[in-house]
């Protein structure tokens, strides 16, 4: 039966190249006007009224000091949030894959929270933990560290919705790489740092960059749950997605098109950079 | 061994301190807020005009955009995943691109497109058409952001399938419906699926998107996302947290079906 099918496929497969080949069948109308309506369009609006700016009046809108603030406390803030979670997003993806502990089930299932949470939800309850008499909040309180709104509230949403970008991309990984490397290198009397740093660390620097980059990508664009967890204040802990919701409602189309369009550009710029950072993973792992 | 050692005792816990302060206690805080003052208040918090328009606003863009992303990401994904093309690579970057644009910034092209000073503001508005602060534009934009998770999780399955089976069955004579819906359809199952739910959650919890093209205006244009902050800055902690427990537990449930399908993918 098998044999006699594969003869039939090999026999009529010039017809079904053919066939294949016919670019305008069902699928790819769909798939293309589908794309153009919902994304390729709204995109080509954006982009056009940006054009229709000029030069001179785009450059000043984009470099006006609360942008810049902005771009400063939504860059930087992303970063920091992003380094740290490169860091802990590791160590909890090592011991997720390594380890075995009570409610280890339930931990690797809470990874994805942050996914699984309305953006609004996750900025409710961290202003609401993180506030001075929130129960985390409470804690930092007596030391003078305020968080719900404040530049440190940013952060901690940032980290709260970057988080499982690096777990999820490291795990895949770290179940691949084999322990008797590991027990290879001691048993030839590496010193544990010596196997950490030369034997572990190396394969999973691209992976690492990758999820970092990842996150910081989500960081950079996140808006819900930083308009609840901050006060919008300019050169406080205003960042330039909310900026651009701020003048929005203000109507001033130009100005949240001009830091609309920075913003796109910056995202574009970090998804070349993570396919980039991809294709090395993909090297590494070969 | 040392190693061993070390991690178990001082990574450990600071991992897990890390988790509890960023991800469960948060968590727990959404329910506890919701239901400490009995389940009576939380049902009489929620009870409201508002709420019940949100909720029913919410089932509505969900129940439109959740099904045509469905069918375009299945599109998509046999354009991808079946043909060889010039521009592949490229066109799978940019159905990818709703990940990596703000949400914010998705909503705002919605409205320089379909807005009064838009593209299309004078042709709408001749035609008396109400895109933005309405219905039609809350679903573009949550389309906008939901449009890759089926296509995504459905890519890798067709290529990892390959085309032998759906081959045989052309070759047998089967229509290209026949080969899909026989074929196709059962390898994909749990991956699109996967998909689904993923787009269904998004669908649920959009804010970003939303809040721009919406106008969040209660008990008309308010999703049960916007609902949450609306409250919120209404000083009606109550009501937000109980809509906040709502869309959580739907999370809840998203992350235990995500679970099982992820175990039904591993299998196949």
């Amino acid at each position: 039966m098998t044999s006699s099918l594969s003869n039939l496929k090999v026999s009529l497969s010039p017809h079904q190249k053919q066939a294949k080949s016919s670019r305008f069948s069902l699928p790819w109308v769909v798939t293309i006007s589908y794309l153009s309506f919902i994304l390729l369009l709204p995109l080509a609006a954006l982009i056009t009224k940006s054009l229709t700016i000029g030069t001179g009046e785009f450059w000043r809108i984009a470099t006006d000091p609360v942008a810049l603030s902005a771009y400063e406390v939504t860059f930087v803030t992303a970063l920091v949030a992003g380094l740290i979670n490169g860091i802990m997003g590791t160590l909890i993806a090592w011991i997720l894959v390594r380890y075995q502990f009570p409610g280890k089930k339930i931990i690797d299932a809470a990874i994805d929270i942050p996914f699984a949470l309305p953006t609004s939800v996750a900025g409710l309850v961290l202003a609401t933990v993180y506030s001075n008499n929130g129960w985390i909040g409470q804690l930092f309180a007596p030391m003078g560290i305020k968080i719900a709104f404040t530049r440190l509230g940013v952060f901690v949403a940032m980290l709260f919705i970057s988080l499982p970008f690096i777990v999820r991309t490291l795990q895949p990984v770290l179940l691949e790489l084999e322990p008797e490397i590991e027990q290879a290198a001691w048993s030839l009397g590496a010193s544990d740092t010596q196997t950490f740093w030369k034997v572990i660390l190396p394969p999973l620097i691209p992976p690492i960059l990758t999820g970092t980059a990842l996150g910081f990508s989500r960081a950079v664009g996140e808006y819900g749950s930083v308009v609840l967890v901050s006060s919008g204040i300019p050169f406080k802990d205003l960042i330039a997605p909310v900026l651009v919701f701020q003048k929005l409602e203000q109507y001033d189309y130009a100005g949240a098109t001009v830091i609309g369009t920075v913003l796109l550009l910056v995202s574009l710029l970090l998804l070349l950079l993570i396919n980039l950072l991809q294709q090395w993973s993909r090297r590494y792992a070969r | 061994m040392l190693a061993k050692l070390k991690i178990s005792s001082i990574l450990l816990p600071i991992a897990l301190l890390y988790l509890a302060l960023l991800l469960l206690i948060p968590a727990i805080a959404i329910f506890y807020e919701a239901f400490h003052q009995g389940f009576n208040v939380f049902l009489t918090s929620i009870n409201q005009r508002d709420f019940w328009q949100a909720t029913i606003l919410t089932l509505i863009v969900t129940a439109i955009t959740v099904p045509v992303n469905t069918v375009f990401g299945l599109c998509a994904a046999w354009v991808i995943g079946r043909n060889q093309f010039r521009g592949r690579t490229l066109l799978l970057s940019i159905i990818d691109l709703p990940f990596s644009i703000s949400p914010v910034v998705a909503g705002l092209t919605i409205v320089l497109l379909y807005g009064k000073n838009g593209w299309l503001g004078d042709l709408l508005a001749s035609l008396n058409l109400k895109i933005l602060f309405a219905i039609p534009g809350i679903v573009l934009a949550t389309a906008f952001v939901t449009l890759p998770f089926v296509a995504r999780e459905v890519i890798p399955i067709l290529e990892e399938i390959g085309e032998d089976q759906e081959t045989a069955a052309r070759t047998l004579g089967a229509s290209d419906w026949q080969v899909f819906s026989r074929v196709t359809l059962p390898n994909i199952r749990w991956g699109l699926l996967y998909g689904v739910l993923l787009t269904n959650a998004r669908a649920m919890g959009e804010f970003g998107a939303v809040s721009v093209v919406s106008g969040s205006i209660l008990g008309k244009t308010a999703t049960l996302p916007i609902f949450v902050e609306q409250a919120y800055k209404n000083y009606q902690a109550e009501a937000a947290f109980g809509a906040a427990a709502i869309l959580a537990s739907l999370g809840v449930l998203t992350l235990i079906l995500k679970e099982i399908l992820e175990s039904k993918t591993k299998h196949t």
